[in-house]
């Protein structure tokens, strides 16, 4: 029987999980234990309906409705003097809920106090822009479509910006494959010839360093030189690259191996 | 089989570069020699004033967060050096400390101190990288030879200490994986005690020169309020107005104990943030001297520790390991599986050379990070440009994108 591949996540897998190991959790401590998290915690919830919220590794994580996205961050900078949207991004959890959960990382500056908002929208969503808040949403938002194919609502220019804008697929999905497509070569060759000119046409060269011997017009029969065109027999002469002219060059010295001197203290 | 050679139609074709509106379109890079890097402006113009700008990123696009998804948390750590590879110790530094957060690691304190000697050896490598090639692109091409002269001595100390001048992969989760090398606190100190007149010589040609003040004047002004909405960080942010320095704010490693100053200005023209580059370099030479004292001290309080001590995720020492059974077995199991973190999220944000270095890490509890997100300064300083250049004619241009510091590894990922 052929092994199972999960066709919803194709990342790679660790080769060994141990059944009964039970990962430990990063702590999480109770918003409560922190007076600025606290206050700032009631006046979201005083507006807005907040499914869970807890304080991890020093900054609140407060879990929101998606359709709150803009009115909460809108609060956050206004009334709560959470200035800046550092970060935003999404996370890609379709094989487990089919869903992405979307994160805004909030710096305020005054309070020295970091918050992260976050929200499960189901696949297939859209969320709401915050680019009139913060224009920094402008490039955030465009990279999480780029990545995941999740649109913002009322963004300005809702196109990809990392990927070629004629890229198919979304990089950061768990379904997005690890290796490229053999026939990519062909698709370009197929699309304007036709499958039948494969043959006549050949194969993309993608080989950077490639050297063609038999090519007399772009100088990469190095030592080999023949005159531009000459027909290629195969038994041309060695040229004999110098270095340096023979005779010298007006206030150059002549490079010679013998009496060069190399410097070994790093001191100098 | 010979390729026969054909001419592909370029799909933008039919784009009319000169249009009915007296505007110009023009395409400044990808492969421009000031663009730092693979930046392609999409400019609009009108005569020689730009009147609309558009910056098209991702020629340099890796795909790091995708990567790091596919790789053991210690695996990924010579990726970081790619970001910003001006100043690769810092990104190293960012991820480590990343996921030391994440496990709940302590470092001991020489390690903590080397760290803090790399961090600030970057920031001067980069402060003088930025010294130089933007005085290149205005036209001083004798600050760019002097700058580099410096730079090559602490790209030589880096050297000596990690075997790399470029991407140093010099930090490791959890400590340091090397002590610094004997002649490593003489070489600072010798490079440290000719600095301020190295400064003062850049300062000397470019602080009442001319051209370099019509340049940089009243040039790129960038507002309070434009640069917190757009999530600018760094000598960006400083420079118009907000005295923020993460390691003065939210101080980590050792930061908290040593004294300097954050220079900040409230111009927000190119010339307040190559001030404040310069300033910054001192502030830096300042820390190293403390730093320097600092390393002297754990010698002589014999605190040789360099890594955690925490078997679950962090290798023992190489003598454990060739002499214990046990640590074999870690250590083996360590490099094959990887560590396994704890389920939880952290995003930890640095101070790098250019800016608000942050990592964000989603972990499931397995070896490979389920999602890393990577928050790169220069990403949202390139970004800015957008808002900044429309107004500007093309050679300011040219200051703009030298003095916002962009460096593409970073912006592309």
């Amino acid at each position: 029987m052929r092994a199972y591949t999960p066709k919803d996540n194709v990342q790679k897998k660790s080769y060994y999980t141990d059944r009964f190991y039970v990962s430990p959790q990063v702590p999480k401590q109770v918003v409560e234990s922190d007076e600025v998290f606290a206050a700032d915690l009631a006046a979201i919830k005083s507006k807005f309906d907040v499914l869970d919220a807890y304080i991890q590794v020093g900054q609140m994580v407060v879990f929101i409705n998606p359709q709150d996205n803009y009115k909460v961050l809108e609060l956050l900078r206004d009334d709560l003097e959470y200035t800046q949207l550092s970060e935003m991004s999404a996370i890609d959890f379709i094989a487990q809920k089919n869903s992405f959960e979307v994160f805004y990382q909030m710096l305020s500056m005054n309070k020295r106090k970091r918050i992260r908002i976050k929200m499960t929208i189901k696949n297939g969503a859209a969320v709401n822009s915050v680019e009139p808040l913060f224009r920094s949403a402008d490039w955030a938002e465009r990279e999480m479509f780029d990545m995941f194919g999740i649109e913002a609502n009322g963004h300005p220019f809702m196109k990809r910006i990392l990927m070629p804008y004629d890229w198919q697929g979304n990089p950061l999905l768990k379904t997005y494959p690890l290796q490229g497509d053999e026939f990519a070569a062909w698709y370009e060759v197929d699309k304007i010839y036709g499958k039948e000119a494969r043959e006549e046409i050949g194969p993309e060269i993608r080989d950077t360093a490639r050297v063609d011997r038999y090519d007399s017009n772009r100088f990469s029969r190095l030592g080999h030189e023949v005159p531009k065109g000459t027909e290629i027999t195969g038994d041309e002469p060695v040229v004999e690259q110098s270095y340096q002219e023979d005779g010298g060059v007006f206030l150059i010295k002549k490079f010679d191996r013998e009496s060069s001197v190399v410097i070994d203290d790093p001191q100098r | 089989m010979a390729q026969i050679k054909n001419r592909l139609t370029p799909f933008f074709e039919n784009i009319t570069f000169d249009r009915d509106d007296n505007e110009l379109v023009l395409n400044f890079g990808p492969q421009h020699p000031s663009s730092h890097g693979q930046l392609r402006l999409m400019l609009h113009l009108q005569q020689e004033q730009i009147v609309k700008a558009h910056p098209d990123v991702g020629y340099l696009h890796r795909g790091m967060e995708k990567m790091a998804e596919n790789m053991i948390y210690n695996e990924f750590m010579p990726t970081t050096d790619r970001m910003d590879y001006i100043a690769s110790s810092s990104n190293n530094y960012g991820f480590a400390l990343a996921v030391e957060k994440l496990i709940g690691l302590d470092v001991p304190r020489r390690a903590k101190v080397i760290r803090m000697m790399l961090l600030e050896i970057n920031r001067l490598m980069s402060h003088l990288f930025w010294l130089a090639t933007t005085a290149l692109d205005i036209g001083a091409m004798t600050v760019f030879l002097y700058a580099f002269r410096e730079r090559e001595y602490l790209m030589d100390i880096i050297e000596g200490y990690c075997g790399a001048r470029l991407t140093h992969s010099a930090i490791r989760i959890g400590g340091v994986p090397l002590d610094i090398q004997d002649s490593f606190l003489h070489q600072l100190r010798v490079f440290l005690n000719k600095l301020p007149q190295n400064i003062k010589d850049y300062e000397d040609l470019l602080d009442t020169n001319r051209i370099w003040l019509m340049r940089m004047e009243e040039v790129g002004v960038v507002s309070k309020e434009m640069a917190l909405s757009w999530a600018c960080t760094g000598p960006m942010l400083r420079a118009s107005g907000v005295a923020w320095d993460i390691r003065k704010e939210e101080p980590y490693e050792l930061y908290d104990e040593v004294e300097f100053n954050v220079p900040y200005s409230d111009k927000g023209d190119n010339f307040a943030r190559y001030r404040i580059y310069m300033q910054e370099m001192r502030e830096s030479a300042k820390i190293l001297y403390q730093c320097i004292d600092m390393y002297q001290e754990c010698v002589k309080n014999n605190q040789t520790e360099l890594m955690a001590h925490s078997p679950k995720y962090i290798s023992a020492s190489k003598l454990d390991i060739m002499t214990q059974n046990y640590s074999l077995m870690q250590h083996f199991v360590l490099v094959t599986q990887g560590m396994r973190p704890p389920v939880g999220e952290v995003y930890v944000a640095t101070e790098s050379p250019k800016g608000e270095l942050g990592f964000f890490i989603n972990s499931q509890g397995g070896p490979y990070p389920y999602r890393l997100k990577l928050r790169a300064p220069s990403f949202w300083h390139t970004g800015i440009l957008t808002d900044l250049l429309p107004g500007h004619y093309i050679p300011d241009v040219v200051s703009i994108i030298g003095t916002t510091n962009i460096v593409f590894g970073e912006v592309d990922r």
